[in-house]
């Protein structure tokens, strides 16, 4: 009898994690898949103002970012007035329609009417800056343009 | 000497790797938020040819250098906007449209077709209040669009489906039902309603 006895353990198994990797590099898969690395790295502030009547931006379709927004920290040397951001660098309002025109000659020819303007503007900036590159881009013909919001309740913005 | 087989790599450690890389992708994802009130710029014109409008047909919406909102020469407040715009688009003074159900006030605008908002900014004036501005008078036209595709998609099989599901569903690949008669819906409703956002300079 002793001998069944002695092989007997009252405690429970060990939770076999053996599985374990797989569900990490799932997972890892996954994030890998849904990333989208920063295409722009802003030397600007850009929070953006929220609105709920939004229309979500097609991607089927080309997108150029212009970005506005009083210098961040640690380019107080810019000034302390907003400013836009073309690509990677600091621009003027000069320098609007080359960009779109660059922009455009990167696309396919069927592309180029569809292109989409997405303005990401600072909330505090003001609405100067705003209007003249509205008249830039009536200049360079590129009319379709996108207040690129964030989701939320629009009278917050004024608080 | 006997053939030694070669040991077994330890695995254990994979799943400290694996963690490792999920944390550095969980951090670096920025779910990309691109959404939006979309606007389409007037193009320049050279003629400078009158149009003629009568004065009852402009809703004017004035926004100062002090994010105070003037409409129609009157002081309000931003969250009235959006009842104001809908009574003037609404309105329907010369009863030639049939689905308003606004006062017919022959002061007021003649039909949604006719009835301009005109929206004048300064450049003094934050982009947070005009976006929200914007976000109020596009919301007005959403409003009486819904109403009207309530009224007018049961009548074509479209039923409990507002403007904005109407647009969802048409851009859906996956919507069960006929596109073309849905394109119309939406097509007529945009007529019907036009968005008529005049921005000054």
């Amino acid at each position: 009898m002793s001998k069944f006895k002695s092989k007997k353990d009252n405690s429970l198994p060990a939770v076999n994690t053996a599985s374990l990797p797989d569900i990490v590099f799932m997972l890892l898969f996954f994030f890998m898949v849904v990333t989208v690395m920063r295409e722009d790295n802003l030397l600007i502030e850009n929070r953006l103002p929220q609105a709920d009547q939004v229309e979500k931006l097609d991607k089927k379709y080309p997108i150029s970012y212009i970005y506005v927004g009083k210098p961040a920290k640690g380019y107080e040397k810019f000034g302390t007035e907003a400013r836009l951001q073309l690509n990677d660098k600091l621009a003027e309002i000069s320098e609007i329609q080359a960009f779109i025109n660059s922009e455009r000659a990167a696309l396919r020819e069927e592309l180029i009417p569809k292109l989409t303007v997405s303005l990401k503007v600072d909330k505090e900036a003001n609405m100067g800056i705003v209007g003249d590159i509205k008249k830039e881009l009536r200049k360079a013909s590129a009319f379709r343009i996108n207040y690129t919001t964030a989701t939320g309740d629009a009278t917050k913005n004024l608080d | 000497m006997a053939k030694r087989s070669a040991p077994e790599v330890n695995a254990g450690s994979m799943a400290d790797i694996a963690f490792l890389l999920l944390i550095f992708f969980l951090v670096t994802t920025t779910i990309p938020k691109d959404s939006g009130i979309t606007r389409k710029l007037p193009p320049i014109e050279e003629n400078d040819e009158d149009v003629i409008i009568k004065e009852k047909n402009i809703f004017t919406v004035l926004l100062n250098g002090k994010d105070q909102l003037l409409v129609e020469d009157q002081l309000m407040e931003i969250k009235d906007l959006r009842k104001a715009a809908v009574k003037f688009l609404d309105n329907g003074g010369d009863g030639t449209c049939t689905y308003c159900k606004g006062a017919k006030d022959p002061k007021s605008s003649d039909n949604p077709d006719k009835a301009i908002i005109s929206l004048k900014n300064d450049r003094q004036t934050s982009y947070a209040a005009y976006i929200t501005v914007q976000n109020e008078l596009v919301a007005a036209y959403n409003q009486l669009r819904n109403r009207r595709a309530l009224e007018l998609g049961p009548k074509k099989g479209f039923s409990d489906m507002d403007f904005l599901a109407m647009e969802k569903a048409y851009d859906d690949p996956k919507f069960i039902g006929n596109k073309e008669k849905l394109k119309e819906v939406i097509e007529q409703i945009k007529i019907e309603i036009p968005q008529k956002l005049s921005e000054v300079e």
